[in-house]
């Protein structure tokens, strides 16, 4: 199956991508989608950043089950305003 | 109205939006550019926003205000894309029968944008850039 994730801020410009379709294994969670995603970017790891997690605009755990054509976003801290 | 927008904010439409008949006050908000930030000289800032995220948080953030307040009405809208010194990122207008509820509804609402609201702010300043909230900048090269 396959999601896409989109990427802001500064895992976008690290990524130098901002939408990544990723093919995923049956039963993976958010925490599993975000390891395969730092071996292909390497980048993404920011070290000592904190991130939170959203499946199709809402926050989760990390350890949310994904779905075929879920939009996942690994958001990193917010400073709007 | 709970908006994200890439032009600049007009506070009179949010002041419209919340006006209503019950309401005895209206509360407002605004956020401006300020031009240093822990000892930088900042040029700009650059918001970015995961938009429809964004303008849901934002209502929800409204909804969790109803919940605490007797307010009438509420209207936020937070700009993205590059803005400039002294003008305005953000803006919140509250209305309410008394103005404690408003004033308390308007404080909670910004406080509720920099905790939890998908927006990211990048500072440009002199000799660098910087994505606020990740310690994490790199120096310009602009040889």
């Amino acid at each position: 199956m396959t999601v896409k994730v989109k990427l802001f801020a500064i895992l976008r410009e690290r990524a130098g991508a901002a939408e990544v379709i990723k093919e995923i294994k049956e039963g993976s969670t958010v925490a599993d989608l975000w390891a395969v995603l730092q071996q292909d970017y390497p980048k993404l790891a920011v070290p000592g950043i904190r991130l939170l997690y959203a499946v199709n605009q809402d926050y989760v755990k990390p350890d949310r089950v994904l779905k075929n054509a879920d939009e996942v976003v690994f958001v990193p801290p917010v400073s709007g305003g | 109205m709970f908006r994200v927008t890439d032009k600049p904010i007009n506070l009179q439409e949010l002041v419209d939006c919340v006006t209503d008949p019950k309401a005895g006050a209206i509360a407002t908000f605004i956020g401006t550019t300020r031009n240093n930030n822990e000892g930088r000289k900042v040029i700009a800032l650059d918001y970015e926003a995961y938009p429809e995220m964004a303008e849901k948080e934002l209502t929800r953030l409204g909804e969790e205000a109803r919940k605490k307040w007797q307010i009438c009405r509420m209207a936020i809208v937070h700009r993205v894309g590059p803005v400039q010194i002294t003008e305005p990122s953000v803006m919140i207008a509250v209305s309410s029968a008394h103005r404690e509820a408003a004033f308390a509804a308007c404080r909670f609402a910004i406080e509720e944008i920099k905790r939890t609201v998908p927006i990211w702010k990048k500072e440009v300043y002199e000799g660098g850039e910087i994505w606020i909230g990740t310690q994490s900048g790199q120096p310009l090269n602009r040889s």
